[in-house]
């Protein structure tokens, strides 16, 4: 149940007072509620626990960590760091 | 994936772990708080990945695991009435009370629903006003603004036959208990990345700097933990006490606003008791007087209830990182995921079950394709 889960909003609308949205969750969908998340548009992705998006995923923060990871990984590499033999 | 794969790129992982090891020079005990990093870690093997130097503990943050065998002993009661349909999140049903689980309700005739939201559970209320539908709500803060929005609905909608059974614990009263434990060997923590994109992370610098114990908040795919690693190793290793944040793509300073004020207008902060670990005082939510007409506890009598444990279960020791599951004299042997003898081996999320499910972790070369 604590696991919670990035999927993209596929569609937004309302039922029972409740913003909820169509969740794609890589090629299954559910229907989540949207309330905690008031600003969320179609297309962004979000991190959804029990039936509820917690938070909008920054994809400029998404992508600068990634950056930086490669950046890491690059700079083994050029120090001669063999990453596939490694156990 | 978007999101998923991303995380997974083993040459990353592998060249990440390298980093670790180049700035180690000592040995640290940092602890995971979060049961879905326990599982990940092992899972993924991520612990073998890293130097000898670094060894990581595993915290309290399985819900199943510290919800108090008392509460799980009422839930039963309640769930055994005649007129009333009790839902759970699925993990709840196998776990063991004193003499039976909610499955064994289930087989002896109780209605005993899963549902992946408390929403349905409201629904359900809605479809059938002449039961008494109650949602047991558990969890940390992860789960808290789901619990307490099906409270706020069934206000709105006027659902009189709608109830909540509510066992909600929260991270930092429990890491306060652990750094000031007798016995504490934690050096610094993972601060788990979905109760920080709930409630942020303004409550733990004061923490940190209290017992000198840095914390990173950190992620769960297998890159996102080896960077919380990464980062809180360089700050023990540089003596720096400070609180960042290794997974800015979803959690901020502040945290959820919204729902936070749902969570405080709803719930009030109470003393709650962890399994295996004890009374943690203010560790926990209860609802506020203003909704005190939805606490199931007060709508059901329950009898007497004297949880029995099993005496040979250490998982207290487990979830305050002094103990290891393969420790347990039990594990593996009289306790299994089929059989289990504590909440530590029926959640998935529970450092037992991840130690024996995992016994052979995925090879983390296969981590991009899975
Ligand atoms: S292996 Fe079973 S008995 Fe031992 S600590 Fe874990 S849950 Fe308890």
């Amino acid at each position: 149940m604590c696991l919670g889960v990035p999927g993209k909003i596929t569609e937004i609308f309302e039922q029972s007072g409740l913003t909820m949205g169509k969740i794609d969750f890589g090629g299954v969908y559910r229907d989540v509620c949207l309330d905690y998340i008031p600003e969320a548009k179609v297309g962004e992705y979000a991190v959804v626990h029990v039936g509820f998006a917690i938070s909008i995923l920054s994809e400029e923060e998404a992508m600068e960590t990634l950056e930086i990871l490669k950046e890491i990984a690059d700079l083994d590499e050029e120090l001669g760091v063999d990453l596939e033999t490694q156990s | 994936m978007k999101y998923v794969s991303e995380y997974r790129d083993a040459k990353l992982v592998r060249a990440l772990a390298e980093e670790v090891r180049d700035v180690v020079t000592q040995p640290w005990v940092i602890m995971e708080i979060c049961g879905g990093q326990t599982h990940a870690i092992k899972r993924y093997g991520i612990d073998d990945l890293l130097p000898d130097e670094i060894e990581l503990v595993h915290g309290p943050g399985c819900p199943v695991c510290v919800t108090p065998l008392a509460q799980i002993d009422k839930a039963l009661a309640i769930a055994s009435h005649p007129d009333v349909i009790f839902t759970s999140y699925g993990d709840m049903l196998r776990v063991p009370g004193s003499h039976q689980d909610l499955f064994s309700v289930r087989a002896a005739g109780g209605d005993v629903r899963v549902v992946y939201s408390p929403l349905d559970a409201v629904k359900i209320a809605q479809e059938n006003p002449d039961k008494q539908v109650v949602f047991f709500a558990i969890g940390f803060e992860t789960t808290a603004p789901a619990n307490a929005m099906s409270v706020a609905q069934a206000k709105r909608l006027g659902l009189d036959n709608f109830s909540v059974l509510v066992s909600h614990v929260r991270v930092p009263p429990a890491m306060h208990a652990i750094l000031s434990g007798e016995y504490n060997r934690v050096q610094g923590f993972l601060a788990a990345g979905h109760v920080c994109a709930v409630m942020g992370y303004w409550e733990y610098p004061p923490i940190a700097a209290n017992y000198q114990t840095p914390m990173v908040v950190t992620g769960f795919e297998p890159l996102d933990l080896l960077k919380g690693v990464f980062e809180v190793v360089k700050l023990l290793e540089s003596g720096k006490v400070e609180v960042t944040n290794a997974y800015a793509r979803a959690v901020t300073f502040e945290g959820n606003k919204p729902a936070q004020d749902l969570i405080n207008s709803i719930f009030q902060e109470s003393d709650r008791n962890w399994r295996g670990i004890g009374l943690i005082p203010n560790s926990g939510w209860s609802l506020a007087p203003d909704y005190a007409a939805f606490d199931a506890e007060a709508r059901f009598d329950v009898g007497d209830i004297h949880p029995e444990e099993s005496p040979l279960c250490i998982a207290g020791e487990i979830l305050q990182g002094l103990k290891k599951p393969t420790e347990c004299p039990a594990f593996g042997t009289l306790c299994t995921p089929e059989h289990p003898l504590g909440a530590t081996m029926v959640s998935t999320e529970g450092a037992c079950s991840a130690y024996y499910q995992y016994h052979q972790p995925l090879e983390v070369q296969g981590l991009a394709n899975d």
